[in-house]
């Protein structure tokens, strides 16, 4: 099958790769680029442990073909954060214990960051059900949901701090 | 080694809630799991399935396979040598089926080809000629004598004649005279119970990466929780010497009992070996349902005797568990666990395997008795409401303590379950009120915990820091809590430790992560290691002062004399011994190897409201508590964690979680679609109660906590149903189709 | 393109059926085309008083539509129990009728609306009602080379309201067990004057129930109304027995689920009055 060439932008830095017509984003991102921090737990958008952002959406990569990446922007768990300073969310989830073994934990944080942009002071419901894609076995959820809502404190008191 | 004296104990770092180790590479992506490497040369592989039940592997023809351009190895069960020891061959079998396929998903033949996508095409090119035999997947269908024969010849001595042939192993429990406990009884229920069988569920599907170095040299990794088992086992079916396999285990994305065994790994050697470059097999979601290790399903009569002031007189089980097509002894937990919460003047447990065409039994967090505790547990509030009586009192007064006969055979030591059942009596949420369609249900549980082959080393560094080296992979916050307790018996800081899991030729051998074992013998093994070291630095000490090595003591992470008699000698610090080190004798290390004993046992209570929705059969769960005897909570938010995590895989398994198999014998749901673990917007906050009852086996008083949790939320949940639609439940999961046939009287 | 192919063919708005079938192998297609840069596509425009709905307009777009959201909320709320957060950023109401589930979430609320499908095919574009669409599991009646190029929702009288739920085991990332929709307009006097209700997942297509539209217009769905409603509705169903549900359990619960949709409905369309 013919590859297709495609020029897109990963955590801000342009990116050009080859893929196969029929390989996922997510093929491309792990497996071509050495992104490996987009996980693989099931390949059929049930888990989302493959969460990226595609122009700002949501998706799981294991959904999207690599070629859908021509001309957008992506965001993975390696962009979150800046240089060695973490994100306050991937802070609040080592001081809140809010992972075990960690395979979920950056499909979790970037779907946890497209939320906090959007609504930056979400309730418990809200919050679960937006994490609802994002199956985590070890926690039970809850110190995600107190990682997540900690964070969000952090981030609005930043937020009023710079306002 | 026995309990220090913990009452006056005051602890600098243990039971603090310090950072883990490995939570800036899994926050960022950088920790490396079992998919997340590539070598040089790497080929990727694929293993073909079979769609049957049970059929006979007539032929395999792989020639068009082997055609196909980028194909650079191909092995089948031809490729494997058979094994001598019975539990070894099974393992073998499991992992490439030998001349019958005993189930959905059971691996026939393995391409390993220059990409995935050629991978692929070449499994449609491999031509396997079945004939389809006849199957069985239910365990009460497999023990009838009429029953499909999964596999002939397997029963053990324990077996009676005159059983079908499926039914590989019996076991007996128990003390007393249960006739004249029923006798004494003034009320007796006895019902019957069914669990599905469930998956672990991990998210990270099993992945391993394989690279023979020379015909009898190769190096292994793959995502494990126990590199020393992968070991000997891949080097006895590889027929290697174990010094030449050099297994690592990556980071592990989830185990919970299910990577305890090996499916993939001597697939991917034998492929490597054949092919001479490096193999790589990551499982699909689908592969991973089909065909690694779910969990036991169950049958259960329970038969409970109690006065009417409720006190236990007699108590009765017969479990009959299947851990699929191979023999499995799982249901000897179920047997042991089923009564052990209770103090009882007579108990038998019964306890019976069979084969089912399904995959080969993997352990699941407390393998085998969460569905006996479920039984069991159900016909005691079954019988508290039959008398009226307070589910929490009939405990408390039936409770085993120390010095109780354990219905399995020990006398307990200090145990936690009477304080764990205070503790919820005292608890807000026991007294809170239940609105209309509500139910409230609790559960005891317990687990025995692990002990076991344990193996540590523990180097000073000349820089004043510490390097911990152990055996076994992290699937819970070990490496903090093991870090802790070498920085709470050094007296250095938790920031000067870094503990790092060793790979199978760093250090001696380690039993596999599971049996809620790592905390409580890895973490004594670590302190007797800082001991053993703290020995030759106050040898160090003595040697600089020229004193006797008797007289010298360890303080706050010092050396000091011991006394005025001793000398009068300033301190040296842990730092100021290592940095001269080189000068006094050359470098210093602590080690400790053996096999731990003392593994306290743990009980908890959960508590669960519950409301139905009487319309559609659907349960919500409203509000959940956890309380749990760690004996020592070394890390207690990793202890909570492991209470929650544990709780909600519970709630899983008791309203949605189970293999759901046709009639044609395939499995039906193997992904998370219909595989319904729980999701975010399922559950309420999982609260914790964590209490400390110190085991006397350790010397801070750690108890493992890992596999308790999972035990109470089955009949937790049943309980709370039950009570809130005022009809017994005894059948898991409660679906909700299931629960509206038993409130529509079908 | 679509129809000079002579293998298989799949058109991608979302993907996030698409790319699962083409992993599974279920589908190998020889053509795979994106039709999301299509002109149109991907734009809701307001139309006749009602709004045209792009093929390649994802669930979270129509959520975030507050005119939609208020005219259709039955619909909007269908398409956006579509899978999770993730797959709301992908999958389409299109896509979601195309694909041709009888659980699709997005159709009965549709069919309720009495939606029109605009399809272009080989010889020009045409119109079609959307319960024309499903032909049974997974088949539908386009023809190939033909794609849906928009869904048309139309303007609806005052005092409406409609209103879709689903049964899933969880509270989400599920698979709608069984389902309904109810799209309904009161008159002034409260009493019902119109009214469509559909099923979802109790037939081989999503369902059309116009005995449980009879059994409720001229009433104020008072409870007899809403019990004959669930009657009528359990009467149409024809299900099946599978791993998600029971016939028993699909039957009794298609019932309940219009009634308790007939409910919130009536409640949007008192709402909708007192805002008109």
């Amino acid at each position: 099958m013919k590859t297709i060439q495609v020029s897109t932008t990963i955590n801000g830095d342009a990116t050009e790769f080859l893929c196969g017509p029929d390989e996922s984003l997510l093929d491309v991102l792990r497996n071509r680029l050495g992104l490996t921090g987009v996980k693989e737990g099931c390949g059929t958008g049930d888990c989302g442990a493959c969460s990226v952002t595609l122009d700002g959406r949501l998706v799981c990569s294991c959904l999207v073909l690599g070629a859908e990446a021509e001309g957008a922007q992506i965001g993975t768990v390696e962009g979150l954060a800046q240089g060695d300073r973490l994100h306050p969310l991937q802070q609040s989830f080592i001081d809140h214990a809010a992972l075990q073994c960690g395979i979920c934990t950056p499909g979790i944080l970037v779907a946890a960051k497209a939320l906090l942009d959007r609504n930056p002071d979400p309730t418990d419901t809200e919050l679960r059900y937006w994490l609802a894609g994002n199956l985590c076995r070890c926690t039970g959820y809850d110190k995600i949901i107190h990682a997540v809502q900690a964070a969000a404190r952090t981030m609005r008191e930043t937020a009023d701090a710079q306002g | 080694m026995p309990r220090d004296n913990n009452d006056t104990r005051v602890f600098k770092v243990v039971g603090t809630r310090p950072p883990r180790p490995d939570g800036i590479d899994k926050v960022t992506g950088r920790a490396m799991y079992g998919a997340d490497v590539t070598a040089p040369g790497m080929l990727s592989a694929q293993i073909l399935r079979s769609p049957h039940a049970h059929a006979r592997i007539v032929a395999i023809d792989t020639a068009a396979a082997a055609a196909l351009p980028g194909v650079k190895a191909i092995v089948t069960a031809a490729d494997f040598m058979a094994q001598d020891d019975a539990g070894l061959d099974d393992i073998l079998v499991n992992c490439m089926a030998r001349d019958v396929v005993l189930y959905d998903g059971h691996a026939v033949a393995a391409v390993a080809a220059t990409t995935p996508a050629i991978a692929r095409a070449a499994l449609k090119l491999i031509d396997v000629t079945y004939e389809a035999l006849p199957h069985v997947t239910d365990v009460d269908a497999a023990m009838r004598p009429d029953a499909p024969v999964v596999q002939a010849g397997r029963a053990n001595e324990s077996v009676p004649a005159g059983m079908s042939p499926n039914v590989t192993h019996h076991c007996e429990f128990g003390h007393g005279d249960v006739d004249a406990g029923f006798a004494a009884a003034d009320v007796i229920v006895e019902r019957s119970f069914t669990t599905a069988a469930t998956h672990q569920g991990y998210i990270e599907p099993h992945a391993c990466l394989a690279t023979f170095t020379g015909e009898d040299k190769a190096d292994l990794w793959c995502c494990t929780q126990g590199q020393y088992n992968v070991r000997t086992v891949c080097a006895a079916l590889m027929g290697m010497e174990a010094s030449q396999l050099r297994v690592t285990a990556s980071e592990i994305g989830g185990g919970f009992g299910g990577k305890t065994t090996v499916f993939i790994e001597p697939v991917a050697l034998a492929l490597s070996r054949k092919a001479g470059r490096p193999v790589k097999i990551v499982m699909s979601r689908d592969e991973v349902f089909r065909a690694t290790g779910p969990t036991v399903s169950s049958s259960i009569d329970v038969r409970i005797g109690m006065t009417r002031d409720g006190r236990i007189t007699a108590g009765e089980a017969v479990l009959r568990y299947s851990g699929g097509a191979f023999p499995c002894g799982t249901v000897d937990m179920g047997a042991q666990s089923a009564f052990a919460a209770y103090d009882m003047p007579a108990v038998r447990t019964l306890g019976w395997n069979a084969l089912t065409n399904r995959p080969k039994e993997a352990a699941y967090r407390a393998p085998g008795a969460p569905m006996a505790i479920y039984a069991v547990e159900s016909v005691v509030d079954e019988l508290c409401q039959t008398l009226a009586l307070d589910p929490l009192d009939v405990r408390l007064k039936n409770a085993a303590r120390k010095g109780t006969l354990s219905s399995y055979g020990p006398t307990f030591d200090d145990i936690g379950l009477v304080a764990t059942l205070e503790a919820a009596k005292a608890h807000p949420h026991y007294h809170a009120p239940l609105g209309p369609g509500q139910g409230r249900g609790l559960s005891a549980g317990f687990w025995f915990n692990f002990g076991g082959n344990t193996c540590v080393s523990l180097n000073i560094n000349t820089d004043g820091t510490v390097g911990v080296t152990e055996g076994n992979p992290d699937i819970g916050g070990s490496r903090a809590a093991i870090s802790q307790m070498a920085a709470e018996e050094l007296g250095l800081p938790y920031e000067k430790i870094r503990t790092i899991v060793a790979d199978t030729a760093s250090l001696g051998h380690n039993d596999v992560t599971d049996g809620s074992r790592v905390t409580f013998a890895v973490g004594l093994a670590t302190i007797k290691a800082a001991q053993d070291a703290v020995a030759k630095m106050c040898a160090r000490a003595a040697a600089i002062w020229g004193i006797d090595p008797d007289a010298v003591e360890w303080v706050d992470g010092a050396a000091q004399p011991c006394g005025p008699n001793a000398g009068k000698f300033p301190p040296m610090s842990l730092a100021e011994i290592a940095a001269v080190s080189f000068q006094t004798g050359g470098p210093i290390a602590g080690h400790h190897e053996f096999n731990a004993d003392g593994a306290g046992v743990s009980f908890g209570v959960h508590l669960v409201d519950v409301e139905v929705d009487r319309e559609t059969g659907a349960t919500k769960v409203l509000r959940y508590t956890v309380f749990q005897d760690a004996g020592k909570a070394v890390h207690p938010s990793y202890v909570e964690g492991q209470m929650q995590g544990g709780a909600v895989q519970g709630i899983g398994w008791a309203l949605n979680e189970e293999y759901i198999y046709g009639e044609d014998g395939r499995l039906q749901n193997p992904g998370f679609l219909d595989y319904r673990i729980p999701v975010a917007s399922d559950l309420p906050n999982i609260d914790t109660v964590i209490l400390e009852i110190p085991n006397p086996g350790h010397p801070y008083g750690v108890r493992g906590v890992g596999e308790t949790p999972i035990v109470p939320p089955l009949a937790a949940l049943s309980n709370a149903v039950s009570r809130a639609i005022g009809l017994r439940l005894n059948r898991l999961p409660m679906s909700p189709p299931r629960i509206l046939a038993a409130l529509s009287g079908s | 393109m679509l129809a000079a192919e002579p293998g298989v063919t799949r058109i991608l708005t979302g993907g996030t059926d698409v790319m699962v079938q083409m992993r599974a192998g279920l589908a190998a297609p020889a053509l795979v085309v994106d039709v999301k840069h299509l002109t149109g596509l991907r734009a809701i425009t307001p139309e006749a008083g009602g709004y045209r709905i792009g093929a390649a307009v994802p669930g979270a777009v129509m959520g975030e539509h507050a005119g939609l959201r208020a005219l259709w909320p039955g619909v909007v709320e269908g398409v956006e129990l579509i899978g999770s957060t993730q797959v709301q950023g992908r999958a389409t109401m299109a896509g979601n009728l195309c694909n041709g589930s009888p659980a699709a979430d997005a159709v009965p609320g549709l069919v309720a609306a009495d939606a029109v499908v605009r399809i272009m095919g080989v010889d020009g574009a045409r119109d079609c009602p959307v319960i024309d669409i499903p032909a049974g599991p997974g088949r539908t009646t386009l023809a190939k080379g033909d794609i849906v190029t928009s869904i048309f929702l139309p303007a609806r009288p005052a005092r409406s309201g409609d209103a879709y739920l689903r049964f899933t085991p969880r509270s989400e990332m599920d698979i709608a067990v069984v389902s309904a929709a109810v799209s309904l307009t009161l008159g002034a006097d409260g009493a019902v004057t119109a009214a469509r209700v559909a099923l979802g997942a109790v037939a081989p297509t999503v369902l059309l129930v116009d005995e449980a539209a009879q059994a409720i217009i001229g009433t104020r769905l008072d409870d007899a109304a809403l019990a004959a409603l669930a009657a009528a509705c359990s009467a149409a169903c024809r299900p099946i027995d599978d791993k998600r549900g029971t016939v028993a359990f699909r039957t009794q619960v298609a019932g309940v689920l219009a009634r308790r949709a007939a409910s919130i409905a009536r409640d949007r369309a008192h709402s909708a009055g007192d805002a008109a």
